[in-house]
């Protein structure tokens, strides 16, 4: 084990927080006026945004253009001084593709893609700053980003990433936790059905323990998604008060 | 860049209203749009600002790394300016779309900063022709509403206003080996004076008469337009014109005295502005994108 102890004998993490314990999540729907959707959030030191246009005709080339459901199109990128080391370039470079492609597959399956066949939807994140669960938050911006758009889901997508540590599964892990090196499970809940939009596994953890820590970090995404269903509602009222309704 | 298709018709009350003085906002000819600004946003920035100008929102971060001094000068730090347009302004943008557009405004502050009264550039020495501060200017375009020159050149300023740069200490020991000490204190940085520090305003040509801090339907509606970056004094440091129309010499020459006198009042309310924000502290509610 490194010289930084991950879990103290009293339950506690390095940052404070219980094992199961969320980071403070702070969020904003409707940041932007000229996109058709957009939404801010904080997870801890973790800000994101995410943007939706859509859904709209193909832009480019028409070849693209699915018959029978709408083609989610994903971008992500993360501000070249989002990380403690400075980064070259905001996107293009492998893990920017990969986290696209993730987000493509994860908003594919919450999006009702058939209700707009031959139309295009394109959801771009932007990482202002990083500090461990970088996906997760870019997940859950997305989701309020699609809700204030307007676009039809089945359910929210609800992320969140969780660890192991000594026998105990950790959610929600920092960049300290994340940068330790043990084993990462990335989760996409629909909460409702809880059906998995996306799982993802680095590093070696046995069979046994799967299922606990499986178990932590659906039980954190559901946490957030009662977060991010307050947020909602508080937007809808606001906006409903603005309206005069 | 991000740009809205009018019909004639709209163009004509655009240019009408202009010439009477009565923009489509109700603003004058030389006055700017609400500015909002709000440094330290990022923490993990060595400084950073946000300016939001009507629908234009900017995110500025500084990242001040260890590097060595350019081979002509030695015993100068310098600053690298790089602009993200990213895909959140404008889905044109996605990929490798902004890139012409951020080169351009990149190379545009690069020209600016690059004026040795801009900035104490020697201040970022550390030991001569060996170590120097690189300050990396990282601009993110969020969200596109007109006049991103401007409000970037503002956004740079509040970012290097807000920079702090921790105080390092050069040790040579008997055989005379250079040892960098970094200050125990975390307080105790080095930060730049932004006095001298230029402001782009970029003044459009509508009709017979020119508009500064012009939204994107005024833009649609303009040939040629003219950037002109001036200091607190008023001393033009950098003129560019820009647009695909042209220009006669006498509104060049009109276009820079508006230029020098908005400038002056826009760097007056800026410094108050970020003296202000100083004043209250670490204790200050930080809004972010919250508010």
């Amino acid at each position: 084990m490194a010289g930084l102890e991950l879990l103290s004998d009293q339950g506690y993490r390095v940052d404070g927080r219980r094992a199961g314990e969320l980071r403070k999540i702070q969020a904003r729907m409707g940041v932007f006026a000229q996109a058709d959707g957009s939404a801010y959030i904080e997870q801890g030191n973790t800000k994101a945004l995410a943007v939706v246009y859509g859904p709209h005709e193909i832009r480019g080339s028409r070849a693209r253009a699915l018959p029978d459901r709408a083609l989610v199109n994903c971008q992500y990128s993360s501000a070249t001084f989002s990380t403690g080391e400075r980064k070259r370039r905001p996107h293009g470079d492998r893990k920017s593709c990969e986290m696209g492609l993730q987000l493509r597959q994860t908003f594919e399956a919450a999006i009702l893609t058939q209700l707009h066949p031959r139309s295009q939807i394109d959801i771009y994140v932007q990482v202002l700053q990083a500090d461990g669960g970088t996906y997760a938050a870019c997940v859950n911006a997305a989701t309020l980003a699609v809700l204030d758009a307007g676009v039809p889901m089945r359910d929210f997508v609800c992320a969140c990433s969780a660890g192991f540590v000594d026998g105990t599964p950790l959610a929600d892990l920092s960049h300290v936790e994340e940068a330790a090196g043990g084993p990462q499970l990335a989760l996409a809940l629909l909460p409702a059905s809880g059906q998995i939009a996306l799982l993802e596994m680095d590093a070696r953890l046995h069979e046994d323990h799967l299922e606990q820590v499986l178990e932590a970090a659906a039980r954190a995404a559901r946490d957030v998604h009662a977060l991010l269903d307050r947020v909602v509602r508080q937007h809808v009222r606001e906006a409903s008060v603005l309206l005069g309704d | 860049m991000a740009s809205v298709t009018l019909s004639e018709a709209e163009k004509v009350y655009i240019v009408h209203g202009i010439q009477e003085d009565l923009r489509v906002d109700g603003r004058g000819c030389e006055d700017y749009r609400c500015v909002e600004v709000e440094t330290d946003v990022v923490s993990n920035t060595s400084g950073s600002a946000r300016v939001k100008l009507g629908h234009t929102d900017i995110l500025v971060g500084v990242k001040a790394e260890m590097g060595t001094p350019k081979l002509e000068k030695p015993n100068e730090g310098y600053l690298e300016f790089f602009v993200d347009c990213s895909a959140n302004a404008t889905p044109e943008f996605e990929g490798r779309g902004g890139d012409d557009l951020g080169t351009e405004i990149a190379n545009t502050l690069s020209r600016i900063f690059s004026n040795k009264s801009s900035v104490d550039l020697q201040a970022l020495c550390i030991s001569p022709g060996e170590h120097c501060w690189t300050l990396y200017v990282d601009v993110l375009l969020l969200e596109c509403g007109g006049n991103l020159f401007d409000a970037i050149s503002i956004a740079v300023k509040a970012a290097v206003f807000n920079t702090r740069i921790p105080r390092v200490r050069v040790l040579v020991d008997e055989e005379g080996s250079k040892d960098i000490e970094l200050s125990d204190d975390p307080y105790d940085c080095i930060r730049l004076s932004v006095e001298n520090v230029p402001c782009i305003v970029t003044l459009c040509k509508i009709g017979y008469r020119h508009v500064v801090d012009a939204t994107l339907q005024e833009e649609a509606c303009s040939l040629a337009s003219l950037l002109v970056s001036v200091t607190s004094k008023g001393v033009v440091t950098c003129m560019r014109k820009v647009g695909k129309g042209s220009l006669e010499p006498e509104s060049i020459f009109e276009m820079m005295e508006t230029g020098k006198r908005v400038g002056k009042v826009l760097h007056s309310s800026l410094q108050t502005v970020l003296h202000k924000e100083e004043s209250l502290g670490p204790k200050r509610q930080k809004v972010g994108f919250l508010g």
